[in-house]
């Protein structure tokens, strides 16, 4: 942002919004937004106690474990369906099906086949995160250069080899962009099942303190989320700039 | 390689006949409707380099592909030291035009891949490595990555790692199609000790008839429509007249105005 000849740093511009969020919150005019400057006195206040450990504890393992299996997962269904038709032309439909499908309205049925515990939220996670995952896991394997794929065929290359030694390696700018956006996915993934299946989590906070029209409680929570959801894609976005040096020599 | 006794007496019987490394026998190949090679038969003698030279489109690359065991052939053929071969194989090596190297992997590591690709262990693998590539000249240049070399040292890379896996038979698709002038000339010559040296049999697909006629021992010249040998040529070039003076050998001249006159009527 260039102000008066002045460039300003990213993200100043979270300034102004912050600065109108705490005149809108000093006038009044809502229950609903307190003052900025009290979010964050309340922030600071809850940031280390047990109920709040305790959330972050839950959501964290919910969310790792989730987005543990979209990875493992994701990535060899895409490199095989990037790799063979068959497979391609078989899973395909579903998956672009399920990647532009509203998959909260799935939740209730989850909790039916695994039940009210973790497992239906790390399923959910899980869910939200694997689509986009496989289909630029797939894009990135299909774009890779002919010669390569040869290149190992004609030293002898196993099947594992190829796939773990050449065509990973191949399609990693793009797979590295599809578990970005993923991930970012999966932290839906996980507190639209920490409200609809079991209240825990950051779900239970969420739920205790907007139903106790705690605001700047629930505000605080909320932020820590934003800020942590925000760290983990700017740390993804950082790994994927690292290896698209190569991505523009690949040929 | 198994001879009956009638073959082995035949072989001696002439004493010229030469040692034959790879043998295409009837060989065709269709993509769909376009007819990519007709019931091709070509030797390619031990020990020496055969170019395959045409204009492009005419299934070079497609016979060198077949040859290596990337391509399935619709019928006839390939037979590698006496074997009937239907894939790839440790007995060939393919060094690419458009080098093919990993990206994402040093110079070391990409000449030893060949040989990573076999289980040969990671030591012993760089040892051998690291000879080849002091021997296309890259000393130094180990721990480079591809993007941080020019083309033509880039398909040195690509030469090494053929080298590397010790096959006896290499298989080169245009190789220098993609490297500078200046480069390519000292690359013809660093390919003619190569055979002189290395005993290996070199197949070398080119679309420069100077090239052809400088490095090779016998040429494949091919024609398309329908994809056929049109004529075999040993060019015998004394090379012991320096690379500088060679192309102003009449007898080198003579070979590369055949050549063209036989191409002329195809290029138009
Ligand atoms: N994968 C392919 N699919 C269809 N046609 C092909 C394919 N590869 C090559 N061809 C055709 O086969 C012919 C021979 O090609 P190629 O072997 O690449 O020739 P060259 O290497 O001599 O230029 C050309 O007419 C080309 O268009
Ligand atoms: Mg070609």
């Amino acid at each position: 942002m260039v102000i008066m000849g002045y460039k300003l740093p990213n993200m100043s511009s979270l300034l102004i919004w912050g600065l109108l969020w705490e005149i809108i919150g000093q006038t009044g005019l809502t229950f609903f937004v307190p003052p900025l400057s009290e979010v964050f006195v309340t922030l600071f206040k809850i940031i280390g106690t047990p109920a709040f450990v305790k959330a972050l504890t839950e959501t964290a393992q919910a969310f790792l474990a989730g987005v543990f299996f979209a990875i493992a997962i994701g990535i060899p269904v895409g490199i095989f369906m990037g790799r063979s038709r068959l497979l391609d032309e078989l899973l395909l439909p579903w998956v672009n099906i399920f990647v532009s499908a509203p998959l909260t309205a799935l939740v209730p049925v989850l909790m039916v086949l695994f039940g009210f515990g973790m497992k239906s939220i790390i399923i959910t996670t899980t869910l939200f995160g694997i689509w986009i995952i496989i289909l630029n896991t797939r894009a990135g394997v299909r774009q890779i250069n002919r010669s390569l794929i040869e290149m190992s065929r004609s030293f002898g290359a196993s099947q594992f080899d190829a796939f773990t030694k050449v065509y990973f390696w191949a399609a990693l700018p793009e797979i590295l962009g599809g578990v970005r956006i993923g991930v970012i996915r999966a932290v839906k993934g996980v507190i639209i099942g920490q409200l609809l299946i079991s209240i825990v989590g950051f779900g239970a906070l969420f739920e205790l303190y907007a139903s106790n029209f705690l605001m700047s409680h629930f505000w605080a929570v909320l932020i820590v989320l934003f800020a942590l959801a925000f760290s983990i894609s700017e740390f993804l976005g950082y790994l994927e700039r690292r290896v698209s040096y190569y991505a523009a020599n690949r040929s | 390689m198994v001879m009956s006794q009638t073959e082995s007496a035949f072989a001696n019987a002439h004493p010229t006949e030469q040692d034959i490394a790879v043998s295409i026998r009837g060989v065709s190949k269709n993509y769909g409707a376009v007819e990519a090679l007709k019931d091709m038969s070509l030797d390619f003698p031990r020990g020496q380099l055969t170019s395959l030279l045409g204009p492009s489109g005419c299934g070079k690359t497609t016979l060198l592909k077949i040859i290596a065991g990337l391509l399935k052939h619709d019928s006839g053929e390939i037979i590698v030291n006496g074997k009937n071969v239907t894939g790839p194989g440790p007995n060939r090596a393919f060094v690419f035009q458009d080098f093919a190297l990993l990206p994402w992997a040093t110079v070391m590591r990409n000449v030893a891949f060949g040989l990573e690709l076999r289980g040969v262990p990671r030591s012993e693998r760089e040892d051998k490595a690291e000879k080849y590539i002091k021997g296309v000249g890259l000393a130094g240049f180990e721990n480079a990555y591809p993007h941080e070399l020019s083309g033509g040292m880039r398909q040195r890379v690509g030469l090494a790692r053929a080298l590397s896996v010790d096959a006896n038979v290499l298989l080169l698709d245009e190789p220098f199609s993609a490297v500078d002038e200046q480069t390519r000339r000292k690359f013809q010559e660093d390919l003619l000790s190569l055979v002189a040296n290395e005993k290996k049999t070199f197949i070398f697909v080119t679309h420069s008839i100077e090239e052809a006629v400088y490095c090779s021992d016998q040429i494949a010249l091919l024609l398309p429509r329908p994809s056929r040998v049109h004529e075999m040529i040993r060019p015998q070039i004394d090379r012991s007249k320096g690379v500088d003076n060679i192309p102003r050998e009449p007898e080198y001249l003579d070979i590369v105005d055949q050549i063209w006159a036989s191409l002329r009527a195809y290029v138009e």
